[in-house]
């Protein structure tokens, strides 16, 4: 499916090459229509299949010293969480790219603005993301041995 | 444009508009830039909602169990309803991202019918939101709160959730809402759920099949734990209080945090959708007077598209964290 995207964007970017101002990109509208309509019904038929193989991490976390602590850091998509979680925040991604690529026409700014604003935003994102969560799976950790489940 | 401009100096700096760094509008770049303040400021909800979640990962609610109505549909439908709303936020943006390649072309009838689409393509949305709220607020099967805060749920024989009033005795008790009209001393209250506790308790007491699902998930399922019975009677014992739907308080379908993000998160985002359209409005009234047809630039309508594509950005990311995963 990667391959299957990476084709299509190749279509556009060519098309973007030849295109002169002012002509209509009307099919190039659609075209990115039609792949955020494929990847919102794939997401949807996937949460309603929650197929089994994709419900519990492929690898559980290494053991030892340095090397385990590096093989967790970097395969920890495969190891911390749902493959399909880890696949519907990909595909959102993907998403997220069209929107901003093609939709808000980012591709057509130059390189100083595009990366003034999304490296700003994905770099500071990452890192609020990685403090926030790192930090509520601990303090996860430490209160639920206290919550009473016996009665 | 270099008319408003006191002196050209000649390096790049903003002289009144007349220079554009980046290659970039003044306007156009501040909408940018106050996209990627406001784009900080959403991942900071919903970072937080992954905090809290993360937190509680071993009782969050099941968003499939949430939120599973679909207009004129009974039982049970998950996903449909929230993927037709992402539908519609999609397809407003095409409708938008079209106004303005239409634009391009100095087409004012495209730019106009194209721009009404979005506008009505955004109230259907704002609809499908409220629509949604009423759901969550107004609950489903309708649950049992406990001393300690936590919520229970009624299954039957079969582990399926089944409403409190399909088992729950009525008819025992006359229990009269407090109204403004029947009383001296009338202080607001809340109204009274279908049915009481005690018609609870003393119907899950007469069927034997019946046992209740508590927070706490299965982590080889995924799903929440379903009780024996007898385990479920002491459960029961610490009930205090009947719940239907979620509010900022308490919520039916376990932990209120999550009620609590859910308004705060969506009710911004739609917020966002309501500001939205009310600019489009603007641009849309300006487009039928000919303001940017006499200003031959129809670069307004790509501000305002700037914005209408953030809005579908972020519930794009508000689906796949509430829905999804």
């Amino acid at each position: 499916m990667g391959i299957c995207f990476h084709i299509l964007l190749l279509n556009i970017k060519n098309k973007k090459m030849t295109a002169h101002a002012h002509e209509s990109h009307t099919g190039r509208i659609w075209k990115v229509f039609g792949i955020l309509s494929l990847i919102t019904i794939i997401e949807v038929f996937f949460g309603i299949w929650k197929p089994e193989f994709l419900m519990s991490p492929w690898l559980s976390p290494f053991e030892g010293g340095f090397f385990g602590a590096i093989g967790n850091f970097l395969l920890g998509i495969f190891i911390y969480i749902k493959p399909l979680n880890f696949f519907f925040i990909a595909l959102t991604v993907v998403k997220a790219y069209y929107i901003v690529w093609f939709f808000m026409h980012m591709s057509d700014e130059t390189k100083g603005l595009r990366r003034a604003v999304v490296w700003t935003s994905v770099f500071l994102i990452i890192y609020l993301t990685a403090l926030l969560l790192i930090e509520g799976s601990y303090v996860g950790d430490a209160i639920s041995p206290y919550v009473k489940w016996d009665y | 444009m270099k008319a408003t401009s006191a002196l050209d100096s000649g390096v790049d700096s903003w002289d009144g508009g007349g220079k554009e760094p980046l290659k970039a509008s003044y306007g156009k770049m501040m909408m940018w830039f106050f996209i990627l303040s406001d784009a900080l400021t959403f991942s900071g909800f919903l970072t937080a909602y992954g905090l809290m979640r993360f937190k509680f990962s071993d009782t969050w609610p099941i968003a499939d169990q949430v939120f599973n109505h679909f207009p004129f549909m009974h039982g049970d439908h998950p996903m449909y309803f929230v993927a037709l709303m992402t539908f519609i936020l999609i397809f407003s943006s095409v409708t938008m991202v079209l106004a303005v390649d239409a634009g391009h072309r100095q087409d004012k009838r495209k730019v106009t019918s194209y721009m009404f689409l979005t506008i009505i393509g955004g109230l259907i949305f704002l609809g499908s939101q409220a629509w949604e709220w009423k759901n969550f607020i107004g609950g489903n099967m309708g649950a049992i709160q406990m001393h300690d805060g936590k919520i229970i749920q009624f299954v039957n024989a079969d582990g399926k959730q089944i409403a409190l009033t399909s088992f729950a005795k009525t008819g025992h008790s006359t229990r009269i809402n407090h109204e403004k009209g029947n009383g001296i001393w009338f202080s607001s209250g809340e109204a009274l759920p279908e049915v009481s506790l005690a018609q609870v308790l003393d119907g899950f007491n007469a069927d034997n099949s019946l046992s209740i699902r508590i927070e706490k998930l299965d982590p080889a399922t995924g799903d929440k734990i379903v009780l024996a019975r007898a385990e479920a009677e002491r459960f029961l014992a610490e009930s205090k209080r009947v719940v239907y739907g979620a509010n900022l308080k308490v919520n039916e379908y376990g932990n209120t945090q999550f009620a609590d993000f859910f308004f705060f998160i969506t009710g911004f985002h739609g917020f966002h959708v309501l500001s939205g359209i009310i600019i489009n409005i603007i641009i849309f009234i300006n487009v039928l007077l000919g303001t940017y047809e006499k200003r031959k630039s129809y670069e307004m309508v790509e501000k305002v598209a700037l914005y209408w594509h953030f809005v579908d950005l972020v519930w794009v990311f508000v689906f796949t964290f509430f829905y999804l995963i």
